[in-house]
């Protein structure tokens, strides 16, 4: 029988322990000092979008979720499942009266609740400097922005649980979780950019293709949720827009959502399955 | 009670466990005994339901197949090395005692009962090998479950430790919980065991009390002594003229412990003024060749 009393112990372990570890307080004080200085550098300085107030820090803090929240959420959730398995803490959690489905939730939901932390703190910061200068503006798509980072957030953390049902050692996940922040962050963007130039691939397929990457997703909804328009994404945008007009955004959404679902469960079942590999 | 019927683990192709069959009453201290791989630990996992297997496990009528986490609640687990999150010993105890729905001042209970009360403060990277193996079953004790299942508990303790550890199995055997342990060291058994289960690869071979090991698997205890190269000579002829069966080495000599028990050579050698420098026992060593 599933606990949910259980799910909420080792979350708070978890958040606990993310607030002990060292890298990830250098990671918050990173992102909440660069949000920090992005909301200071917008308001003193045009940008290419006609934001004013919080729609123009919530267009910086975009590009700086896009770099910052997949590294800490795919180091964060590979390393930490595949360290207590490696250690043996996860087996001698799971000899105690819980199931796998308890401890991986709960470990999830605590790390999730960590980067939620994270992502607040930068987020809060800026907002709040730009109250005390009087800045008014799209409060709304503000928040909106920072749900979809948390979104974001979730699903990088999912993608490093899956990652981790994979990999034995600690190291290789910390390896694999970077490889696929590159993917994700740099290649994924250039391959598709130096492939749709060398094929002429058609701009819907460039774009179905884009979508398939979380940090796109994100991406393009949270540009939607501070103006309506995604000209900024050049003719790409201009299509997603003309096609999709107002599905785009509970479509990206939904993406972001089967990104947080999928790899979870992937990595529950996969859990579920070795025992061998958690009791080797 | 605890009843296997037909227990079955594969690997593939490879048998861990294989039909095994046994019964344990509660309050009985059973051993299960084997060599690396006859499957002591496979059985261990499959009582404690985080390994799936063929066949029926039944604890106290928990089906451990369809209801591992209820049968889970009646099991306390020391594993051969406890590992534990970054925590102090105090916060790791409060974090499976919440887990396991203990109220919290059972924590002082168990830190006292495993001696552990002045170290609660202390980070459990700073305990030493014993005393984290008496945390990891102050962790088995906290909901005070009936039967205790132990992976070599003390495999990687010193002597002391060992001694230590295996005194407070006694004491909860004799407060009436049901021991189950894996070991392959005869002196454990012997201390802990009413009765012994032995397996080989996979299959259980044969169930005896542990007095009874000696003699059914033609199982011979030994010790070796380190004494002096001058009274070497000396002190094989006193083995010999004694009647002890005796194996020398490079710079120890081996002397099969006989009925009269461990002390006996020890005696013989030192009334025949031979220094002992130290010694130490080869707990279930099976007969060494070259016997002398």
């Amino acid at each position: 029988m599933f606990e949910f009393e259980n799910v909420r112990i080792i979350a708070a372990k978890e958040l606990r322990d993310s607030l002990r570890n060292r890298w990830f307080l250098i990671f918050t004080v990173a992102f909440a000092g660069l949000a920090l200085a992005l909301s200071a550098i917008g308001q003193s300085s045009g940008t290419q979008l006609r934001f004013s107030g919080y729609g123009r820090t919530a267009a910086s803090l975009i590009n700086l979720v896009l770099l910052f929240i997949p590294l800490i959420g795919l180091t964060l959730g590979a390393t930490n499942l595949a360290g207590d398995r490696e250690n043996g803490t996860l087996a001698y959690l799971l000899a105690q009266p819980v199931n796998h489905a308890e401890v991986i939730l709960g470990k999830y939901l605590g790390m999730a609740a960590s980067l939620f932390a994270t992502i607040t703190l930068g987020f809060g910061l800026a907002g709040v400097a730009l109250a005390l200068q009087g800045n008014s503006g799209d409060v709304g798509g503000y928040v909106a922005t920072i749900v979809l980072a948390y979104l974001l957030a979730l699903a990088m953390l999912s993608l490093g649980f899956f990652m981790a049902a994979f990999v034995k050692k600690t190291a290789s996940a910390l390896g694999g979780s970077l490889f696929v922040w590159l993917l994700l962050v740099f290649i994924g963007d250039l391959g598709i950019m130096g492939t749709a130039v060398v094929t002429q691939m058609p701009i819907e397929a460039v774009f179905f293709i884009a979508m398939l990457n979380p940090l796109q997703l994100f991406k393009v909804s949270s540009i939607l949720t501070i103006q309506a328009s995604l000209e900024v994404l050049g003719p790409v945008g201009v299509y997603a827009t003309e096609q999709f007009g107002a599905a785009l955004l509970p479509l990206a959404t939904i993406g972001l959502l089967l990104w947080i679902i999928i790899p979870l469960i992937g990595a529950l079942l996969l859990f579920t399955r070795q025992e061998k590999f958690v009791w080797s | 009670m605890i009843t296997a019927k037909n227990l079955t683990k594969r690997y593939g192709e490879a048998f861990a466990l294989d039909n095994v069959n046994f019964t344990i009453e509660a309050g009985e201290s059973v051993a299960l005994w084997g060599a690396n791989g006859a499957g002591k630990t496979t059985t261990i996992r499959c009582l404690l339901g985080v390994h799936s297997f063929d066949g029926e496990l039944m604890v106290n009528d928990v089906d451990v197949r369809r209801n591992s986490k209820k049968a889970r609640r009646m099991m306390g687990y020391v594993p051969q090395e406890a590992t534990f999150y970054d925590m102090s010993v105090l916060e790791t105890l409060t974090f499976y005692a919440r887990l396991k729905k203990t109220p919290l001042p059972r924590i002082d209970e168990v830190l006292a009962q495993v001696q552990l009360a002045d170290h609660s403060r202390k980070h459990v990277n700073a305990l030493s090998g014993g005393m984290k193996q008496r945390l990891a079953l102050a962790v088995a004790l906290l909901s005070d479950p009936p039967i205790l299942i132990l992976d070599e508990p003390t495999a990687n303790l010193d002597v002391a430790a060992q001694r230590d550890f295996i005194h407070q199995i006694q004491a909860l055997n004799r407060q009436g919980k049901t021991i189950i342990f894996s070991s392959h060291r005869f002196d454990e058994v012997m201390a802990l065991a009413s009765r012994v289960l032995v397996l080989d690869k996979g299959k259980l071979t044969l169930e005896c009390p542990p007095p009874a090991l000696v003699e059914k698997l033609g199982l011979q205890r030994w010790m070796r002594l380190w004494i002096p190269p001058e009274q070497r000579d000396s002190a094989l002829q006193v083995l010999q003229s004694q009647g002890y069966a005796y194996r020398p080495n490079a710079h120890t000599v081996y002397v099969r412990i006989g009925d009269a028990g461990k002390v006996a050579p020890l005696r013989a050698l030192e009334s025949a003024q031979i220094i002992i420098e130290d010694f130490d026992l080869l707990d279930g060593e099976l007969v060494p060749s070259e016997e002398v």
